[in-house]
Parts: C-alpha cells; sequence; structure tokens
C-alpha cells in the first residue's frame, strides 16, 4: 500500500483542477472500491482528492419529469427514494440487489458505476492482468472463469498473452438499470461540462482494457439524469448469484416494458452493462411470449463465447441468462 | 504521509494523528484503542468493522480517516456507554444470538442501523413490496443482516434478537 | 461404568459469562492485546509455487521512514528445530508452494509495515510445480497411519465377491472441494521478547489451546516451557486452524526475538489465510456398496484419494465413518495421498467425519432409490449391534431413534413427491445420518482453590465460542455440589494448569473430567468446609477411563431444498437435526454448536469452494467477496433438537461432545434433496445452480 497525498478541495472546478494537474491523482467519493484496491495495491495514486462532500446529495424532480440523482446522494438514499421506488422500480431493485445496508450507506451515485472488474486475477497484483498492468497478460484465460464475460469477447479462449486480452465483467448491479433506463451522466472535466448517455460511458476492451469508461481522467461524475418513463411503464432488476445475498451477479437481466417498447439490459455478461439491442429489436412491437423472449435472446446471445476454465467454465451463462431474461419478463407481464 | 483528524468516538473527542493512509477501522483500532469494531477482512467482505458513522450503519475498513475528520462515530462498547446494554445487544445476550463474538460488535452496530433503517420506511431486497413500508418479517432481518457474517453461524439467533429488539423499542 | 454427576448445574441454559463483554466488544482478541508501544508486522510470501530464492533485495523497504527490521532467510535467526517444515520460517531459500513466507517487515505503524512487504524484492528460479490433485495421480502413496491415529486401510471379507453378486450395488465417485475454516477472527499474536524477564516469551494467540501452542513455539525456538507464557482468553472462530498452531505464529515470535523489549503484533490478513493457515484437503472417494433385496448391506467400500503438503503430511481420515456407521459382512476402506507443491492442509470442523459422511450418505441414498425402500428405513435396516470396526458394544448408540424422532419432527412421511414444484420453485426433501466419535484427551489438569467464599477453578483451556467459560462452572459447581455462582473459572493461560487442545469435540469431555477429578478430590480432602487458599490438582488421568465400548455420538438431519424453476437458485428453507450425545450440558450454547455445525455443513453443501488454480498453484478466489460462506438470508429454519440420552461410560458428565457433529451428513441431505427436487444427483460439492440447470422444466 503505496503512500499518497490527500486533498479536499472546496468546489468541484478545484477538484477536477487538482486530479487534471497529477496524473496520479484519483478522484474518492464513498470509497468502497477505491480503498479496497489501494490496500490490494491495484490502485497506486500519488493523491487522492475528496470530492464526497462537493456534488448534490439530492434528487431532484426534472422538467421533463425525471429525476437528476447528485453524484453524492448515496445508493442507501437512493433506493429509499420514493420517486425511484414508485417509477423506476428497476433502479430501486439493482440497488438493493448490491453489496449491503453498510456498503450502500458509503457507496454513491457516482461512484457506484465506476466500480472496476472483481475479476480475481486483476485483484491480485501477483498475477499478470492486462487491466492492471497494460501488456503483462491475462491470467482469467482458460483460469477461474465463472463471473468471466460471454459477450464482447472475440473468441472461445483468447490469447492470454496479447495486450488487449482481457474477459472481466463489470460488476455494477446498478449500472445495468442505468443502461436499462437511458440514463445520462453529467461529467465536469478539465475542458468542461459534457453529457455522456449512459449506454456509452463503458467500454468493450477494445485494444485498452486498462479503461473501463470513456472518462478521460480529470472528468468527474456530478450527477445522473433519470429520463422519464411512459405511462404505464413497468420495469424490474433480476440478479443470479451464488448465494442469497451479498454476492455479486453470476448474470442479471434488467427490463423496462413501455407500451410497445422493450428495453433489456444484461449484467454479467461483458466488460460493460450490455444493451440486448438485437433482442430488443426483435421483441419491439410484439407479444411478449415466452416463446418470443427466448428466441430474442437466444438471438443475442449467438454472438456469445463461453469462456472454458477451471472449475467447469462459465458455459452456463447461455442458458441462465436466456432464462432469467424469460422469468423476467414473465413477471413483468403478469 | 501525516495527517490530524478529529473524531468523536462514542461520546468523546480524539485529535488523532493517522497516516493519510489509515482507515477508520485502523484509526479506531491502532491509534485511540477502540478495539470493539474487529478487522475480519479489511475489504468490505464480512461487516465485523460495522460501526455507526454519523448516524447511519458503516463499514470502517473501507472509510479512510482523512476523510471522515469530524466525524461522530458509535461502535457496540459505546452503545452501552451508561453502563446498560442497549436493547439489541441484550436480546443478543437473551437470544445467544452469537458464539466465538467477533462478528458481534459488527453486528450489533448493524442492527441498530437495520431497526433504524426499518423505522425510516426503507426497503430491502427482500421486501415484497418496495412501495410499502417494510415489516420485521423473517426474511427482511435476515436480508439486512446479511452484511454480517457469522461463521459460527448464529444466524437463526440473530433474526429473532434483531426483531426482539426492535419489538421492544417500537 | 462412571460415577455420574448429580445434574444441578448441568442441564441449566445458562447465558454465557462472556456474553456481555461480546456484544460490547470489549472482550479482547489476540491482536488487540493492549500493550505499550508495540511494532507492527506484515509478512512477505513467496509469488511461485517452487522453486529458490536467487536474490533478495530489501534495500528499498529498509528506507522507509519507520521501518524497524526486515528479516528474510538470510538474516533471520536460526531455529533451533526445522524437523516440521511448516514452521521452519525463513531458514531456507527454498520455496515449497505459493505464498510460503519468505520474510517480514516489521515497522512504526502497520501501513509502513504493510508498505515495505510490498516494497521486499525477491528473485527466483523457479521450479516445475505439481498442484493438482487427480484421481490417479503418480504419486499416490498409503500414508503409515491417517489422522488421529486412524489406520489407512482396512479390509474384511471380500467386497469385489459380493458386488458381483448382489441384487442391488452402487458404485460412484463423490467429490468434496478444498474449503478453508476461515474464522471470523484472522490468525493473529501479539508476541513480547524480553530477555531480562522471568518468563523471557509471552505470547499472546489466536490459539484453540494455549499448552499445545506452548509446545510447538518451545519446540521450534530451544524454550524451556518456563520461558514462555501463551495468553489467550477469547479465540475468534477456530474450527481447527488454530488447533494446532500455523507457521505465522512462528514468524510472530521470530519477529519479537528481532526486537527484544518491544511488543510486536502481526495478523495475517484474510488473502493470507488461504495459504497459511490450513484448510481441509479436497476429497474423492469412490464408494461401492452391495445390498440384498431387503436392503441389507453384503458390502461397503470406500477408496479415498486426497492432497497433502509436500513439506508436511496431513492425511484425513475420511475413510473413517465409513468403518463403522453400517453392518455389512465384507467391508473395505483405503487412503491415497498426493504430496502436492500446495499449503499445507490441516484440521477443519470433524476432519474425516465431515467429507467421510458425505460420499457414504448420498451413496446410500442412491441404493435406497434403486430399491425402492425409503431412506430413513434404509438405514436403519443396516443398524449393527455392535462396533462392526472393534468389535465392542456400544456406549450407547440412538442413531436409529433419532431418525425416526426427526422424521416425525420434519414430517418426512408426507414428504412431496420427487420433482414436486410450489409456484416457481422445486421440492425436495433428503435426509442423512451424522456422527462423530466421542473423545477424551489423555492430559489435562485442574486446580480448584478456595478463595474470598468462592471457589476457583484454573485449567489453561480454550472458549473457540464453544461456551467453555460458561459451561466448566457449571461441572465444576455439581462436581463441588455447589451454586455455580459460587464457582469461577479462568481458562486461556498457560499460568493455569495444562490443558488438551479443543478440539476433536473433546474439549468438555476432557476438561470436565479434570476438574472433576480435583473437585471430588478437594470435598475429600477438605470437606465442606475449605479454609481459605485451600488447593488440590486433579488430573484428566485419574478419572475412570472405558476401553470396552465404542463411543459416538450419532444423529439425523432432514433437508428441503427448493430450487428455481426458471434459474436453478438453491434455497434451504427447513434443516433440521436430531442428535444423541449423551447428556446435554447447557442447552443454550449446546443449541448454538449444534445450529452452528449443522448451518456450516449447509456452507459446504451449497457455498464452500476454494477454487484452485493449478496453473499458478494457488486458490484463485481467496478472500470473503469471492469465497462464499453462507449469509443470514441463506438460512431459514434450522432446528436442532436431541435424546435424553443417558450414557455411563464416557465420563463423569455423561456428555459425549457436540462441536464437531453438527456438520457432519448436513451436505448429503442437501445434496438427497437436491436429487429429489431436480432428478439430478450431484456428486461433486458445492451444489451451485449451474450444476442442476439441465434438471429444470
Amino acid at each position: 500500500m503505496k503512500d499518497f497525498a490527500f486533498a479536499r478541495p472546496g468546489s468541484v472546478a478545484e477538484a477536477v483542477r487538482d486530479v487534471a494537474a497529477e496524473p496520479g491523482a484519483v478522484f474518492l467519493a464513498g470509497g468502497t472500491n477505491l480503498v479496497d484496491h489501494l490496500r490490494l495495491g491495484v490502485a497506486r495514486p500519488e493523491l487522492v482528492v475528496d470530492v464526497r462532500r462537493l456534488t448534490s446529495r439530492e434528487v431532484l424532480d426534472t422538467e421533463d419529469g425525471g429525476l437528476r440523482v447528485g453524484a453524492a446522494v448515496t445508493n442507501s438514499e437512493l433506493a429509499a427514494d420514493r420517486r425511484v421506488r414508485e417509477r423506476y422500480p428497476v433502479l430501486a431493485q439493482a440497488l438493493l440487489a448490491g453489496a449491503t445496508g453498510q456498503l450502500r450507506n458509503l457507496a454513491t451515485t457516482g461512484g457506484n458505476p465506476l466500480q472496476r472488474t472483481r475479476c480475481v486475477y486483476f485483484q491480485d497484483v501477483t498475477t499478470p492482468c492486462n487491466k492492471r498492468e497494460p501488456g503483462s497478460g491475462c491470467s482469467a484465460v482458460n483460469g477461474y472463469t465463472r463471473y468471466h464475460a460471454i459477450l464482447g469477447v472475440p473468441s472461445a479462449m483468447p490469447d492470454p498473452s496479447a495486450p488487449e486480452t482481457c474477459i472481466a465483467t463489470h460488476p455494477s448491479d446498478m449500472a445495468i438499470a442505468l443502461a436499462a433506463l437511458d440514463a445520462v451522466v453529467h461529467v465536469v472535466g478539465p475542458a468542461g461540462e459534457r453529457t455522456v448517455p449512459f449506454g456509452e460511458l463503458h467500454r468493450l476492451p477494445g485494444d485498452d482494457p486498462s479503461r473501463d469508461t470513456v472518462l478521460e481522467h480529470g472528468e468527474l461524475i456530478t450527477a445522473i439524469d433519470l429520463p422519464p418513463l411512459p405511462a404505464g411503464a413497468r420495469s424490474a432488476y433480476r440478479k443470479v448469484r451464488d448465494r442469497a445475498s451479498y454476492a455479486f451477479a453470476l448474470v442479471s437481466v434488467a427490463a423496462v416494458v413501455a407500451g410497445k417498447d422493450v428495453r433489456i439490459a444484461l449484467g454479467g455478461v461483458a466488460h460493460k452493462p450490455w444493451r440486448a439491442t438485437r433482442a430488443e429489436e426483435l421483441l419491439r412491437g410484439g407479444e411478449l411470449t415466452e416463446h418470443a423472449v427466448r428466441h430474442a435472446v437466444e438471438v443475442e446471445l449467438t454472438a456469445a463465447q463461453p469462456q472454458p476454465g477451471i472449475d467447469g467454465g462459465n458455459g452456463f451463462k447461455i442458458p441462465l441468462v436466456t432464462r432469467t431474461a424469460v422469468a423476467t419478463l414473465r413477471d413483468l407481464e403478469a | 504521509m501525516d495527517a490530524e483528524v478529529t473524531l468523536t468516538v462514542d461520546g468523546t473527542e480524539h485529535r488523532v494523528r493517522v497516516d493519510t493512509r489509515t482507515s477508520l477501522l485502523d484509526a479506531l483500532r491502532e491509534r485511540i484503542g477502540n478495539t470493539s469494531p474487529k478487522k475480519g477482512c479489511d475489504h468490505g467482505q464480512c461487516g465485523a468493522c460495522t460501526v455507526l458513522l454519523d448516524g447511519d450503519r458503516a463499514l470502517t475498513c473501507l472509510a479512510l480517516a482523512v476523510a471522515h475528520d469530524g466525524a461522530e462515530i458509535t461502535t457496540a462498547d459505546g452503545l452501552a456507554a451508561d453502563g446498560e446494554l442497549h436493547p439489541v445487544q441484550q436480546a443478543f445476550l437473551d437470544r445467544d444470538a452469537f458464539q466465538c463474538g467477533y462478528c458481534t460488535p459488527g453486528q450489533v452496530c448493524s442492527a441498530v442501523g437495520v431497526l433504524e433503517e426499518v423505522r425510516r420506511g426503507w426497503p430491502s431486497h427482500a421486501s415484497p413490496d418496495l412501495t410499502a413500508d417494510p415489516e420485521l418479517s423473517h426474511d427482511e432481518v435476515a436480508e439486512r443482516m446479511s452484511g454480517n457474517l457469522c461463521r459460527c453461524a448464529a444466524y437463526v439467533n440473530i433474526v429473532p434478537a434483531v426483531q426482539q429488539a426492535g419489538g421492544a423499542q417500537a | 461404568m462412571t460415577e455420574l454427576l448429580d445434574p444441578r448445574a448441568i442441564g441449566q441454559a445458562l447465558v454465557r459469562r462472556d456474553g456481555e463483554a461480546k456484544v460490547r466488544g470489549t472482550a479482547t482478541y489476540a491482536a488487540e492485546t493492549p500493550v505499550a508501544h508495540p511494532a507492527y508486522a506484515h509478512p512477505v510470501q513467496a509469488t511461485v509455487a517452487r522453486g529458490r530464492i536467487t536474490a533478495v533485495d530489501t534495500s528499498a523497504a529498509e528506507a522507509l521512514d519507520g521501518v524497524l527490521a526486515v528479516l528474510t532467510h538470510e538474516n533471520a535467526e536460526r531455529l533451533a528445530s526445522t524437523e516440521d517444515r511448516e514452521y521452519a520460517v525463513l531458514q531456507s531459500a527454498e520455496v515449497a508452494f505459493r505464498g510460503q513466507l519468505v520474510g517480514v517487515v516489521l515497522a512504526e505503524t502497520s501501513e509502513v509495515a504493510r508498505q515495505a512487504a510490498d516494497a521486499v524484492v525477491v528473485t527466483y528460479a523457479e521450479q516445475e510445480h505439481d498442484s493438482e490433485l487427480t484421481v490417479d495421480h503418480p504419486d499416490l502413496y498409503a500414508p503409515e497411519q491417517v489422522n488421529a491415529g486412524h489406520e489407512t486401510d482396512t479390509a474384511e471379507g471380500d467386497v469385489a465377491a459380493a458386488m458381483a453378486t448382489a441384487h442391488a450395488t452402487v458404485e460412484r465417485t463423490y467429490s468434496t472441494a478444498m474449503v478453508h475454516n476461515n474464522p471470523l477472527e484472522p490468525h493473529a499474536t501479539t508476541a513480547l521478547w524480553d530477555p531480562a524477564a522471568d518468563v523471557p516469551l509471552t505470547v499472546w494467540d489466536s490459539t484453540q489451546g494455549v499448552h499445545p501452542d506452548r509446545a510447538a513455539v518451545c519446540e521450534v525456538f530451544g524454550l524451556e516451557q518456563d520461558q514462555v507464557r501463551v495468553v489467550c482468553p477469547y479465540v475468534g472462530g477456530g474450527f481447527g486452524s488454530k488447533g494446532t498452531p500455523h507457521a505465522n505464529v512462528m514468524l510472530a515470535v521470530l519477529a519479537a526475538r528481532a526486537l527484544p523489549g518491544r511488543p510486536v503484533k502481526l495478523a495475517l490478513t484474510r488473502q493470507q489465510m488461504f495459504f497459511l493457515a490450513g484448510y481441509r484437503t479436497p476429497t474423492i472417494q469412490r464408494m461401492q456398496l452391495a445390498a440384498d433385496r431387503t436392503g441389507r448391506l453384503q458390502a461397503i467400500a470406500i477408496d479415498v484419494v486426497e492432497q497433502t503438503s509436500r513439506i508436511k503430511e496431513f492425511a484425513e481420515q475420511t475413510g473413517a465413518p465409513t468403518r463403522m456407521m453400517y453392518a455389512a459382512p465384507n467391508r473395505r476402506t483405503t487412503h491415497r495421498v498426493a504430496p502436492l507443491d500446495v499449503p499445507v492442509p490441516s484440521w477443519f470442523r470433524a476432519p474425516g467425519e465431515c467429507p467421510g459422511m458425505f460420499g457414504p450418505e448420498v451413496a446410500l441414498d442412491e441404493l435406497a432409490e434403486e430399491l425402492g425402500i425409503d431412506p430413513v428405513e434404509l438405514r436403519i435396516r443396516n443398524e449393527p449391534d455392535v462396533d462392526p470396526e472393534t468389535g465392542k458394544p456400544w456406549s450407547s448408540r440412538n442413531l436409529v431413534a433419532c431418525l425416526r424422532e426427526g422424521a416425525q419432527r420434519f414430517g418426512w412421511a408426507d414428504r412431496p413427491p420427487p420433482g414436486h414444484r410450489d409456484g416457481d420453485w422445486l421440492v425436495g426433501t433428503g435426509v442423512a445420518s451424522s456422527v462423530y466419535p466421542t473423545m477424551r484427551q489423555a492430559t489435562s489438569d485442574a486446580a480448584v482453590r478456595f478463595e474470598q467464599g468462592r471457589y476457583v477453578v484454573e485449567i489453561g483451556a480454550a472458549d473457540l465460542g464453544t461456551g467453555a467459560w460458561t459451561v466448566l462452572p457449571q461441572i465444576a459447581a455439581d462436581a463441588l455440589d455447589v451454586p455455580v455462582d459460587d464457582v469461577e473459572v479462568r481458562i486461556g493461560d498457560t499460568r493455569y494448569p495444562v490443558a488438551s487442545v479443543a478440539g476433536g469435540s473433546s474439549g468438555t469431555n476432557t476438561w470436565g473430567s479434570a476438574i472433576t477429578v480435583a473437585a471430588r478430590e478437594f470435598r475429600g480432602k477438605f470437606g465442606r468446609s475449605p479454609a481459605e487458599g485451600d488447593e488440590v490438582t486433579g488430573s484428566v488421568d485419574q478419572a475412570t477411563k472405558d476401553e470396552d465400548h465404542a463411543a459416538y455420538a450419532f444423529g439425523a438431519q432432514f433437508a428441503e431444498v427448493r430450487v428455481h424453476a426458471d434459474t436453478g437458485e438453491l434455497r434451504v428453507p427447513r434443516l433440521h437435526g436430531v442428535f444423541a450425545a449423551g447428556r446435554i450440558v447447557n442447552p443454550r450454547t449446546a443449541r448454538s454448536q449444534l445450529i452452528g455445525g449443522m448451518t456450516m455443513g449447509l456452507s459446504m453443501a451449497l457455498h464452500e469452494n476454494s477454487v484452485w488454480d493449478p496453473r499458478i498453484g494457488q486458490v484463485a478466489n481467496h478472500d470473503l467477496a469471492e469465497y462464499h460462506v453462507t449469509v443470514n438470508a441463506d438460512v431459514g429454519d434450522v432446528q436442532a433438537h436431541w435424546l435424553d440420552e443417558h450414557d455411563p461410560f464416557v465420563n463423569a458428565m455423561g456428555s459425549k461432545g457436540i462441536g464437531e457433529i453438527g456438520i457432519t451428513g448436513t451436505a448429503a441431505a442437501v445434496v438427497n434433496a437436491v436429487h429429489r427436487a431436480t432428478g439430478i444427483r450431484v456428486r461433486d460439492l458445492p451444489v451451485t445452480l449451474d450444476k442442476v440447470l439441465a434438471g429444470l422444466p
């Protein structure tokens, strides 16, 4: 655990300036992921800039009938918000399926979507990992892949020594719901303010697995907008995990049904929250029968590359995702 | 790098010198000498370090002391500050809701937090209706207490202890 | 026959004496020992699974402000004994497994110690390693004996002939996963080496036995017993992993001796515990059962394959329960062990019986299905009259009564049919037997002294949550014939008379016997009106010892499992156990021990799995986020009941030991219920949802 300087600036602008000026600087909000990584040696910053008290801790109604969630709103507060519980159950359910009460009291709206993969090799600094140490290789390929990706990976056993190889998954439950809700991320950076559609926030590994998102160094999430859903819209989040609580998802499904529109986001399957756009297209305007949903998700998964590995690999995710999606939409239709 | 922080722990203010890397947990245990919160994993994976941080249950292993300058902390020991056990502590004794005792202060603080969260009407993953006010059912308590591992597995005694304390407080 | 104590305090559900300190968090565990100005130690671990250290560069570590010392094999003191290679810390350049201790840093703060440990650069000449257990591993060998002194192999009659001619047979291979004890309190030590003091070495250690701990430290460092004091009033769980000291204890003492006069604290991190604190070997169990058409067993055999470390042999006695559970004329048990480049396996709650009641109890379920006989009835039909292993009569054996009472309490007769569906869930029920031997250790003394109107009992026993702080006074009170409030028991310190390890469910039997001897002698010597300071010491070896009977506790566990019809998620809403374990000394703490064991069995059934990565030679999921233990929401209605069992042969308390029996058989009951619900027979633990997907509608 490397030594670092600590700063608590008085404003967002100052915080952004501080981080932008120091390549080894990071933002600290709730700390639930960063402090974990500091202690593991996964994060080795020179400077930690505390922004927990700088951004809004309020959930505001927006003019279009949606909600604007300040980045400092905790996961507990957001899940307990009456408007979220009534209008965006998919989000409340995703938040409540994540972590535990005492973690949700610390974790924030701005921080949660930026949490990093739970890949056991990423977390272990004694093993090669392209995400943690670019170019060192990927230990996960043909290793312990139970929690790893099946979508957005090039093949059923990518070259572990190639610098671009990474089969990690994104671990946030909240992010899967936000992807399905077409949320919008407000960002302040050295170049000013911008908004990023939530679906574009996270990246696939591409040629640089070290980057989880499109945010540039020094860019800070200040708020997340939840656009309004049409009247009568229904939504739900279903998480499947290895124990009843306090475990990361094997797979998860966030679904929003609004009139003839269907949105499905999948968790636990890719380096980013995976919008099942092919399945959505097939389902749009049609009856959401079990058969139709199963077919649509199966089509979505034709590109899947189940990973072999010790302890059986992760091929089970293909039927599991399909079954979970079918069950989630069945319950929404009921 | 060193820094000075002020922490109010169980009603007593402490001005302590810490490393920027020092967790709230280590500030309490190694600097202030309050070992009521326990270190079971140091990574937010067991709940043994749970305290009430500015009124809410929180993990002290994942909180940097420098980031919580000025915080008010209540540990399990502080819950019995006047020498009388808190109703949650009494219920844990009555129900034998522990064995080795190592996770217990965290369980106790977590339970106090749970009762407050239920009082506020916060839902949980186990709530049958997200929009309704939650009740202290078995499933509600078990889900809400799942952030506190008990390797001795006193779970079936912890749930009724929390329910008992909740009833006694109502 | 033993003269049983007249139970007055015994049998009372007294509240734990250490309870208030524990709910407040003021009970101090080893790392919390309040000492002045401690130094903090952080280990350095090997990053190769086999090899030789070719260079160590400690300069960056030593350059850090606040670093007091960096010890490696190059500068650490030479130990008096390196015979036990697990304990021979920092003695050579050889690396025998990944994660092995190769150094330790001492610093003014824990943060600097950790940083400096990371900064130690160790270079290795890596050698090819072999860390993967396979059923046909070329190096498999038969150990001289297996854990607890059991025979490696046993055979009687002709199993092969019986298999060839029997009406029904089962021949299947089962496996249990590598699992780590993971007590919530990490292994930790505070050690002070003060050469000028009367007792130069004080070790506050988290241990299941202060005296065995001290003996190991003395052996390794060449010290006399009177030069070392070990203190441990509270243990934050052990489950066997603190039953024998591990290398971390020796490293802490080594570090303290490098810093005379300064207390040193060394607590393993959770991650380090997956390398250094012991674990249960994975087991592969080839089972053979042969039965006639009525279900009477003609043959029972188990051939066990498991692993040990190349540097130290630990061979789990997985085949042991098969030797005595059921009657059959033809029998065979074998153990073969593969020595691998892996950490040293050790005790984990019910070594032998826990994994060894998995394969056989699932195989019996498979046999019951093939024969169309109820699995409860099948077990009853194979009840042996005498111990099949020794031919001795039972001191008491109430397995059949446990099965019958459990079946009745559980509603077994009305069990839902195979594949029963209730809403979104498939429902099944299953049963298995439980067993644990009743043991008493050979060594333990207790002192009874009259002090200011109270009786003080001193014995170096340990309470790892078991209830010894509360239960031993109950035994002493009845043995002295006084109210329990008049008795104070002091434990957890080598200043008190020698006591055996809290292991093998033998603590209460052993220490209680010593206390009873001492108390009876005290009364004999001083009568009912002792004078201040009157004192006697009694020893367990003076207690009546029965050699003519086979003594075991038995039980039956019934599980209801629900499998989600869409996702395969598994839940166990009901887990009921009935046990026959002699007299129960404290129903409150006993119930907690039994439900705790059963819940840990549930954890073994559904969750626990140290996923071994043989490419690098370590547990891939080495923390509590990725190594799952059961959480509160996984647990439903867990009930432990017991029969009123009178056993005059075991000891003066009539008690059999209850710390471990609860974890035996549970996983089999769960697997049997999963089969009933889904038609899928999972033979390899844990039962995770991916293994049942194929059985879902």
